[in-house]
């Protein structure tokens, strides 16, 4: 098992002719299960054509009915992300991932506020996707540092769940699902959403968690982790040296008010029994020691 | 993006918020003609710079006559402000914007920004106006009204009512506050804002509600959107080696330090300054070469960093992802072959291609210092920083 996506997911790419839905449905498409996995694409300009072999369609409900996908991937540019993740939701998907970075805020607080109620998760916006190795690869990962195991990832940095990822791999581990759940301030699955899954999948043994300033995220998970995670979690947080007032890259990487800061957030993970390195290099080699 | 106070009023009256007459003021005589144009007998001379606290730091000043508005023009205008937003070294004034003074009877404070956890735009008040607000949250955080907005309804009258009687505006001013409240959630709306503050709100003596100040942030991601409010950027106030950055599509903000970074990824670029803070060092910059890096953007990333005198080391950790690590390890011979190379360099570079980005440094003949894992490339460079080998 995994979470959120395996082998028998089946993906539609909304964005699928733009340069960067192009190759990266490329590379997907070349990965582990990926031939099979992504059935369709969406244009609404070029409908009935297709995108080496895949089929593009108008919409999104054309697509999930004709193929049979319940997951979407969405590579399209910002000022029209926020409307592709609303079609992918009304057409009821199960998962939309957005990659999509520098969706204005406002946008994506309509967005989740048109979400409320529906079945749609989202994960994303300005993330890296979701893989589970030698499976499924939806988003932007490079595949071949990834190896299937038993170790579940959640991170809202891309380059630092590699950093992670290649860690694991290293160590003669491997992932059961890596999760990037985005640098956006507002956004979908959160890390408690994905510890709260991993808890629950038979096959995944323990997790390393990396979060960055900004926001309580980090804090909220860590003290659901303290009543109900029954599996060792470990934990890096960026941005210790981070001054306030400053976005750090991703939208969300500030500390603002005096609030967000790494410290604080390594505090309550530490207080919630989450095992935290201070030093990112060395996220493996804890990892190891909580294993045993 | 942030702006200036006279530019945050002139949106305030867009959305029929009452704010004091004001003339913003480029010179001295500027501040003259300004004060001349209003009513008087009293004038508030009032430093423009992008950063709080300016009262406090000497730049906000009551006049009693238009002589005494041009004394302290001449005296303001072209001083270093230092506030506690500003770091030591202050920040230049070059704008002021000159008003009516006003009959201050209660200084309140309300603020609006977008709480993360509800995913909603929240206002908050406080009965302290005047005060650093963040001081009263650390403080007293039980004196922070708060209401979370709708994103369907807007701000209710019945909501901003609500705030504002908590925070002590009398029955009488209620319809004021609240057009005063409601405008300010439609300009924070409508223009992608990312903080609207009114710092302090005044109650009149006689029963006005006034935004004495105005400080607006924008959302950057919307600011497309927006061409109005680009147009109100004021590159004197930002940090030259950032604004050379942006224009390369470089994520780059300037730290005391003196190791320079240039990494891929903006939580690896911080995990790295983290790592060189760890190992004793301290980092120079952040610097996240985004995804789709080339020769020449890691040549101007090397230039910027090299721009700042006190570099004493530049530290490259790539994660080669979609990003190859031969093309960034072309990217940085190139750079240095054209920009020279006068600190130490040390280069950490892991996944994809990476053995073929490896070759590239060693055949380049460059006294490239190289590093296995991150933690060993901070402690090489925080070590070349001392004229030490770790």
């Amino acid at each position: 098992m995994s979470i959120l996506v395996d082998r028998n997911t089946r993906v539609i790419t909304q964005g699928i002719t733009g340069k960067t839905g192009q190759f990266h449905t490329r590379m997907c498409r070349d990965y582990a299960n990926g031939r099979a996995a992504f059935v369709a694409g969406v244009n609404p300009k070029k409908a009935g054509e297709d995108f080496e072999g895949i089929p593009i369609y108008a919409t999104v409900q054309e697509a999930k009915q004709a193929t049979g996908a319940t997951v979407s991937v969405i590579y399209v540019p910002p000022a029209g992300a926020a409307a592709a993740i609303d079609e992918a939701v009304d057409a009821e998907l199960d998962l939309v991932i957005c990659i999509t970075e520098g969706i204005p805020v406002r946008d994506m607080i309509r967005t989740r506020y048109r979400m409320q109620g529906r079945r749609t998760l989202l994960l994303g916006p300005n993330c890296p996707g979701v893989i589970t190795p030698e499976e499924i690869k939806i988003g932007i990962m490079p595949g071949h540092i990834h190896r299937k195991g038993r170790i579940g990832v959640v991170s809202r940095s891309g380059t630092l769940t590699y950093e992670a990822v290649g860690q694991i791999t290293e160590l003669g581990l491997g992932q059961s699902s890596a999760v990037g759940i985005g640098g956006d301030p507002v956004n979908g699955l959160k890390h408690i959403d994905v510890l709260k899954l991993f808890n629950d999948d038979p096959e995944t043994d323990a997790v390393v968690m990396i979060g960055e300033i900004g926001g309580n995220d980090e804090e909220t998970a860590a003290l659901w982790a303290r009543e109900h995670m029954r599996k060792p979690i470990v934990g890096f947080i960026a941005g210790v040296t981070a001054p306030p007032g400053k976005r750090m890259g991703h939208a969300g990487a500030i500390i603002s008010g005096g609030k967000g800061t790494a410290q604080e957030k390594l505090e309550v993970m530490e207080a919630s029994g989450i095992r935290v390195t201070r030093n990112p290099a060395e996220m493996g080699k804890l990892l190891a020691t909580v294993l045993k | 993006m942030k702006i200036h106070e006279y530019q945050g009023k002139e949106i305030f009256r867009r959305y029929g918020m009452a704010v004091p007459r004001g003339i913003p003021a480029f010179s001295v005589d500027d501040a003259v003609q300004a004060a001349q144009a209003l009513p008087g007998p009293v004038y508030v001379v009032k430093a423009q710079i992008h950063a709080g606290g300016r009262g406090k730091g000497g730049g906000v000043k009551l006049a009693r006559s238009i002589d005494e508005v041009r004394d302290l023009a001449g005296s303001i205008l072209g001083m270093q402000l230092v506030t506690h937003q500003t770091g030591p070294a202050g920040q230049k004034v070059r704008r002021l914007l000159i008003e009516e003074g006003a009959d201050i009877r209660k200084e309140l404070y309300v603020a609006m920004v977008v709480d993360r956890a509800t995913q909603r735009v929240v206002l908050m008040g406080s009965a302290e106006g005047g005060m650093d607000i963040e001081e009263v949250a650390a403080k007293t955080p039980e004196k922070i009204v708060r209401v979370t907005i709708d994103p369907a309804q807007g701000l209710t009258g019945a909501q901003a009512d609500d705030v504002a009687r908590r925070i002590g505006v009398p029955e009488a001013s209620l319809p004021q506050s609240r057009t005063m409240l409601q405008g300010l959630y439609r300009a924070f709306d409508e223009t992608d804002a990312s903080l609207a503050e009114i710092n302090p709100l005044v109650l009149t003596g006689d029963g006005r509600v006034i935004a004495l100040d105005a400080k607006l942030n924008f959302d950057a991601n919307a600011l497309f959107r927006h061409p109005d409010i680009v147009a109100m950027r004021d590159l004197d106030e930002e940090d030259p080696a950032e604004i050379q950055a942006s224009k390369f599509d470089l994520s780059y903000i300037s730290l005391d330090g003196d190791i320079g970074c240039l990494v891929n990824g903006a939580g690896l670029a911080m995990a790295t300054m983290d790592v060189i803070k760890l190992y004793g060092g301290s980092p120079a910059n952040f610097l996240d070469v985004g995804g789709g890096a080339t020769a020449e953007k890691v040549t101007e990333a090397f230039k910027i960093m090299l721009s700042n005198p006190g570099l004493k080391a530049i530290l490259v950790n790539i994660f080669g992802g979609i990003m190859k690590c031969d093309t960034i390890a072309e990217g940085i011979v190139a750079a240095v072959r054209a920009v020279g190379l006068e600190v130490p360099l040390v280069v950490r570079m892991k996944g994809t291609n990476e053995e073929l980005g490896k070759k590239i440094l060693a055949d380049s003949g460059l006294p490239i210092i190289t590093a296995d894992n991150m933690a060993q490339a901070a402690e090489r460079a925080v070590a070349a920083t001392r004229g030490t080998r770790p």
